[in-house]
């Protein structure tokens, strides 16, 4: 799971969840791989994150650097800047561990790389 | 012609539990090719398939964009969630599988968002009591007219495309195209067919909706 899907999820669907956002993450193994820096691609993304969440994220998993909790103005033009939010979004994998409903403290489990957000039969 | 993705590293083990591609999944795929240069003028960047399988269609689409957007895909079933990454994997492309009903975890943070996204549903006629399982019974149990699992998504669909988003759905005869259309146009969302084929008893079609009736955007 990359920091940027972790960005897309929140566990809201469930029974009581006002807004069960951003979800907490408790990573057992965090990976990184190299992908290809798009920086159109991620100039275009960035209106679609929260960025607190994802500065939040990367905190949690000791990943956050010197990245600023506000968004800086002419990003366009900022490669530093784009080149550091690329990592974080695309090259930063949770492996395993578990996301955590912030209002419940639902455990949700991370295997393979791929979060398990399925209730139970007993909590739909 | 854009070539099928490898899937020459799955197993029949696997498909003792993941649905394998077959004609709706070969359709769908020839449907987004049909369409790739209005969706390549479009500029996706957020991408989803519900129900991915396999992974073949949404590797198919990341395959064609390459890394100018975000491949997210769903299932209910882990066995098909692991499948879909090894696919992407396969063929070089990030695919990011969630397990979740629907779209349920991504709903709330999707608003508007969605560029394209794709759903082959579990569309054939089956009684209801066989819809809801975990297992390869829902990549294809729709229940009433097909429908069932269909009917879940469609009132959502209007609220998670983008303004130049696109959505793409697998339907046969049985799952009542007229009923569908209305949904949409409830939610004014402009039907069109794509693409339409038999395949034995089966009589497929793949519908694209939007929300300008008629989609190219204007530049």
């Amino acid at each position: 799971m990359k920091l940027l899907t972790h960005n897309m999820l929140t566990s809201k669907f469930m029974k009581g969840v006002v807004k069960g956002y951003p979800l907490g993450i408790v990573a057992s193994e965090v990976k990184e791989v190299a992908v290809d820096y798009n920086p159109d691609f991620v100039c275009r993304m960035i209106p679609k994150l929260e960025w607190g969440s994802l500065c939040s994220a990367a905190d949690s998993i000791g990943k956050l650097g010197d990245l600023p909790k506000e968004l800086p103005e002419n990003i366009e033009s900022n490669q530093d800047f784009l080149k550091k939010v690329h990592h974080l979004l695309m090259e930063v994998e949770v492996i395993s561990g578990n996301l955590i409903c912030p209002e419940t403290g639902r455990k949700f489990p991370i295997n393979n790389g791929i979060p398990n957000m399925l209730l139970n039969e007993d909590e739909v | 012609m854009i070539p099928t993705p490898k899937l020459s590293h799955l197993t029949s083990e696997d498909y003792n539990d993941v649905y394998e591609p077959a004609e709706d999944t070969f359709l769908l795929m020839d449907a987004l090719e049909a369409d790739i240069e209005l969706i390549k003028k479009l500029r996706p960047s957020l991408c989803l398939e519900v129900g991915s399988g396999s992974g073949a269609v949404i590797t198919f689409l990341a395959n064609v964009l390459g890394n100018s957007a975000l491949y997210l895909c769903t299932d209910v079933n882990m066995r098909a969630a692991f499948t879909s990454l090894k696919t992407g994997l396969a063929n070089s492309v990030d695919v990011q599988p969630v397990l979740t009903d629907l779209v349920s975890c991504l709903e709330s943070r999707l608003q508007e968002k969605v560029d394209i996204l794709l759903f082959n549903p579990p569309y054939v006629v089956t009684p209801s009591d066989e819809v809801g399982g975990r297992g390869i019974e829902a990549s294809w149990a729709g229940g009433t007219n097909g429908r069932e699992v269909t009917d879940r998504l469609l009132p959502l669909i209007g609220k998670l495309l983008s303004r130049t988003g696109l959505f793409y759905l697998v339907i046969i005869k049985e799952n009542i195209q007229d009923e569908i259309e209305e949904e949409m146009r409830r939610q004014g969302l402009h039907m069109a067919v794509v693409l339409s084929r038999r395949s034995g008893p089966e009589q497929l079609r793949v519908l694209r909706f939007s929300r300008a009736s008629d989609p190219v955007p204007v530049h």
